[in-house]
């Protein structure tokens, strides 16, 4: 007779100490862990439940501002350091981790119509309702000292937009055409237009360097090399653009905010169809900004809040809103991709979490363990009703949840129009556009 | 760098000066990587000639493939990194040779168990991104369950066994003669508790093995660590105890007495009593739905959360007194046995059984399903013993007459099947786990003082425990338990402060009691009727279908192809095309419907009037 017990040495199984940590032999087979789906899927649902519970996104309110901001500026090399700039002129510099301005200056008269910073990250370019460039130092003036810009250009009409170049000593600027200048020249170096209007936003694409996106009020986006005197092509839309921004990721992909509440991600080699519409605003949009990591970008709208946008999803997934916060006039995500930053109509800029539900600090490695499984969790049960409706669940402020239903009845009456036309016509006569295309009126090269 | 110049060196000192020469930039790990090449020349042991020589060429090869990679304008990343191939051996900094060059072997045998995507299903023929996010899915699904197998390697204990030496019947071997020749520690695992007085005795061993319950039919309830043998309580309730059951953990024990269920903890102290439920004769507990079933004298099946205290369903089993209960630990339904020989299958979510089974002619008197929930033994009046296959056709596999029939049935973790029939218990074994026992031979008999009255298995040691009229006897049956359990999910070794921890995440995670079903992964799959319900709604809301395929419009093309006459033509060959595979498609499915028409009923079975009872 052979025989073998199972005959543990319990020495192997308890730690020997007290100061050890207990031990934990596993064993994967799947007969000794029965459930495996159920109870992952409940794990999903308490982790979407728990997200929520975690969304706390708003971290802090920057006020001094004595009218409303009406830009911002992030600092190429510093992540602390944000500038404004607002309507009574003021243009005012704040650290991020302090909270506090570290710096306030006069800069114009009337509005400051718009604020970037040199890549080096030493100097910024104002310009003003005052017709003026204006070039400043980063640092302060040493003791003693006069607040001075570094130099100032005078123009011969209002300019509304600024961008500085992401690699040479060149920044372009906006208003009735689009200027290029070179920074130690008072003249441009090129000026060029297209059509008779005023144009809004001008940036640069920060890949493909030479490149320039500008919006105007003739409801079109212009495409500009810098290097040829003459534009590339412009796409026309049913309403006016506010502001465009490139994809620091993919040089060809720009969006545009609309005044028609929509955002259009374009490709700019097919202008004819935006690649995404994101629809979720129920009021023009003011602002649009990208994540360093070209997958989400920001935007600020006349409707009291903000929201993220996936770039290759039609719908928001992240509404910011506060019960102060009125209109958003311009909006910024921090150059870590973490936070975002929006400044309004009622003088405070307010730094909120990029991920509402984010923590924030220093993790250790088990809970960094534990968040990755969740969120993979999450991911792999998103699709599930339940967990769905939990992880899609907003509050609104009043106005913009009844405004979202109102919208809703339009649309909904506009296709039923549509569809009743389309049914007492000719086979063919109305043809069914998609939503890309409705909204494009004509690419022009 | 050439700390032991060599006199007469010929081509490695050359590709030195070379490198020198180019001044490349170097990075930190060709540093190190070239730095100790020469310590390790200088400090190690004087090696031969030969060895230096077929050394020393190998290492510009390799520096000289790390720049052409660099320089090349398409860095080929490796796809496969792991798979990275090596004919000859690497060498270590200090100049040993790896024993075991190469990836390590992936043991495709083993991993075979940790599959969870069935890959006999096709995917999608388009290049779409479904298809390549599926694939991904996929090739991740596959590494893990490598993974998971390579980590057996880690696994600490074997699992017993009893073998007879050539020609020996193992069901010959008894009790004495095990308890003989195993150790101390497994032979003091033997023992029986002499409890004449307060007789028969139904028995629970804990979900960690750890501990067992006892209750006698006059009263007497006890609990302890049966392991160290350490009394936890004991108490005599002065009424009859049908049966008894651990709750999720130790702490807690559900006693069905003649009126009602009672809930006390492991001092004795009487924690509930619950009269919605009466009559009780059996009790199941579900640990990971925190539900405990009880079937009644009055033929309901109800389900008390023990969680929240609330009973979730109570179910009308229309059959009388419900006398045989089992569970299946695979999926959570609850079977009872009736006593006109079928087996129902239950689950809390619906009102009606899931399936009914007719299992024998003549009464169910026990019931007992594998842990794979695979397989389910029963025995009836009819004396009969029979494994029944539970995935999707219920047909008996195997059965067996007893002389006396079984009373109570027990599956093993390991598959061994005990059944105790009068005052005898016998063990049958299969092939391994995960198949059905083999019901030609007995493994092990062994004969009671008293007829049997409980029976289980206990968790994770090699241990069967019998409760009679005469008490309780602890059997020694080497092979039935799982040699290796997971410290998360049931740990016999745990401390108060894991235990603690465990039962807060077991709480947390506790499943709803509407996903019991005869499934458990079916919550993983597609919800293909919604989907096309939502799909046809929106249809019918847009007035389109704006998923539908566009007709084919033949594109313009150069050089006076594009007349009217050859476009019309392109237009013509992609609709008869369309047309013909229509027709194609048609005549599969006709061809496939006849076929299922004629489809004969499964040989063997003789068509009987009590088909009927077969669902």
């Amino acid at each position: 007779m052979k025989v073998k017990m199972l005959s543990r040495n319990p020495d192997n199984y308890v730690r020997e100490t007290k100061l050890d940590i207990q031990r934990v032999p596993r064993n994967y087979d799947p007969t000794l862990h029965p459930f495996e789906v159920p109870r992952e899927y409940v794990r999903a649902l308490n982790a979407t439940k728990l997200e929520r519970v975690f969304a706390k996104p708003f971290l802090a309110s920057l006020d001094g501002h004595r009218d409303g901001v009406n830009c911002l500026a992030k600092h190429p090399k510093s992540l602390a350091t944000v500038l404004s700039g607002a309507c009574d002129g003021e243009v005012k510099i704040w650290n991020l981790t302090k909270r506090k301005c570290i710096r306030t200056m006069q800069a114009h008269e009337g509005f400051v119509r718009g604020i970037c910073t040199r890549f080096c990250g030493s100097s910024f370019f104002t310009i003003g309702d005052d017709k003026t460039v204006k070039q400043w130092k980063m640092d302060g003036p040493s003791y003693g000292e006069e607040e001075e810009p570094l130099q100032t250009i005078l123009g011969k009409t209002v300019y509304t937009g600024i961008d500085h170049h992401w690699k040479e000593a060149v920044f372009a600027t906006c208003g009735q055409q689009v200027d290029i200048w070179d920074e130690q020249r008072t003249s441009p170096i090129c000026s060029m237009t297209w059509g008779f209007d005023s144009i809004s936003s001008v940036k640069f694409n920060p890949i493909e360097t030479f490149l320039l996106g500008s919006c105007a009020s003739d409801r079109n986006i212009v495409l500009y090399d810098m290097r040829q005197a003459t534009p590339l092509k412009k796409v026309i839309l049913d309403m006016r653009t506010n502001t465009v921004c490139w994809n620091p990721m993919e040089a060809f992909v720009f969006t545009a905010a609309n005044e028609d509440y929509n955002l259009y991600t374009f490709d700019m080699r097919a202008l004819d169809t935006p690649v995404m519409v994101h629809m979720d605003h129920v009021s023009a949009v003011l602002d649009v900004d990208y994540s360093p990591t070209g997958k989400e970008f920001v935007s600020a709208s006349f409707d009291k809040s903000i929201r993220i946008f996936p770039v290759n999803k039609s719908r928001s997934r992240e509404v910011y809103h506060t019960k102060r916060m009125q209109h958003v006039i311009c909006v910024k995500w921090t150059s870590d991709s973490k936070y975002i930053m929006c400044g309004s109509d009622e003088m405070n800029i307010r730094l909120w979490k990029a991920n509402a539900s984010e923590k924030l600090g220093v993790l250790t490695s088990r809970e960094k363990a534990a968040m990755d499984y969740n969120q993979k969790l999450k991911e792999k049960f998103k699709h599930y009703p339940q967990i769905k409706r939990i992880a899609r669940h907003r509050h609104l402020p009043k106005s913009i949840y009844s405004q979202i239903l109102e919208q809703r009845v339009m649309k909904e009456a506009r296709r039923r129009k549509e569809v009743n036309r389309r049914k007492h016509s000719k086979p063919g006569s109305v043809p069914i556009v998609s939503e890309k295309k409705k909204h494009i009126v004509a690419v022009v090269k | 760098m050439e700390t032991a110049p060599k006199p007469g060196g010929d081509a490695p000192p050359k590709k030195n000066k070379l490198r020198a020469k180019r001044k490349k930039p170097r990075r930190y790990w060709e540093e190190e990587e070239t730095a100790p090449t020469a310590a390790g020349a200088s400090l190690g042991p004087p090696r031969s000639k030969k060895r230096k020589q077929e050394f020393r060429p190998q290492r510009p090869k390799n520096t000289y493939i790390q720049n052409k990679s660099r320089v090349s304008k398409k860095p080929q990343i490796p796809k496969k990194p792991r798979e990275r191939r090596n004919p000859e051996p690497q060498r270590t900094l200090s100049g040993a040779q790896d024993p075991f060059p190469g990836p390590a072997p992936a043991p495709v045998e083993a991993a075979r168990k940790f599959r969870r995507i069935d890959k006999s299903k096709k995917l999608l023929h388009s290049k779409s991104k479904a298809r390549s996010r599926l694939e991904a899915a996929e090739a991740e699904e596959e590494e893990a369950s490598l993974r998971a197998a390579r980590s057996e390697l880690l696994l600490a204990e074997e699992p017993g066994f009893l073998e007879g030496e050539d020609g020996e019947d193992t069901a010959k071997i008894r009790q004495t003669d095990i308890v003989e020749a195993v150790d101390i520690a497994s032979a003091a695992k033997h023992f029986d508790l002499n409890l004449r007085q307060f007789g028969p005795y139904r028995l629970n061993y804990s979900r960690t093995g750890r501990h067992l319950a006892l209750g006698g039919r006059r009263g007497h309830v006890a609990a302890l660590d049966w392991v160290t043998k350490k009394l936890m309580c004991e108490i005599n309730v002065m009424e009859a105890v049908r049966d008894i059951r651990f709750l999720h953990s130790e702490a807690l024990l559900a006693v069905a007495q003649n009126r009602w269920l009672h809930i006390y903890d492991n001092q004795g102290i009487e924690l509930h009593c619950i009269r919605r439920c009466d009559r009780i004769t059996q009790l199941e507990f579900l640990p990971f739905h925190f539900l405990l079933a009880t079937a009644s004298e009055t033929g309901f099946l109800t389900y008390l959360d023990v969680s929240v205290g609330k009973i979730v369903t109570a179910l009308n089993a229309r059959a009388g007194r419900l006398d045989v209960m089992t569970q299946n630990p695979y999926n959570a339904i609850i079977h009872l046995g009736h006593s006109n020989g079928t087996v129902s299958l239950w689950s809390p979510a619906m009102k009606e059984p899931l399936a009914k089974i007719l299992c024998h002619r003549g009464g169910v008197r026990a019931m007992a399903v594998d842990s794979t929930g695979t397989y389910m033994a029963t025995s009836g009046l009819d004396h009969q013993l029979k494994i029944f296959d539970l995935r999707g056709t219920f047909q008996p596999l195997s059965s067996r007459t007893l002389p006396q029939g079984a009373g109570h049935l027990a599956f093993s973790q390991r598959g061994l099947l005990a059944a105790g029939m009068g005052d005898v218990v016998n063990i049958w074994s299969g092939q391994g786990k995960g198949s059905p026992p083999s019901l030609e031979k007995p493994y092990l008999t062994h004969r009671l003082s008293g007829h049997v009255h409980g029976l289980q298995f206990c968790p994770f040691e090699d241990v069967l425990g019998v409760g009679h009229n005469g008490g309780i006897t602890s059997m020694l049956v080497p092979g039935a338990a799982e040699p290796n359990f997971d410290g998360l999910e049931n740990n016999p070794y745990r401390s108060r402060k894991q235990r603690q921890e465990w039962e807060v995440k077991a709480l947390l995670e506790k499943v709803p009691a509407e996903l019991i079903c005869l499934d458990p992964r079916a919550l993983a799959e597609v919800d293909v009727i919604t989907l096309e319900q939502e799909k046809k709604e929106r249809i019918e809301r847009l007035g389109y279908d704006p998923e539908a395929k566009a007709p084919f419009h033949p594109k313009p093309k150069q050089k006076g192809r594009s007349s009217t006459a050859s476009l019309v033509k392109r237009k013509r060959k992609v609709m008869d095309e369309e047309h013909r595979d229509k027709v194609r498609q048609s005549l599969k499915q006709k061809q496939q419907q006849k076929e299922d028409g004629k489809k004969p009923k499964p040989t063997g079975t003789r068509s009987s009037a009590l088909d009927r009872f077969m669902h």
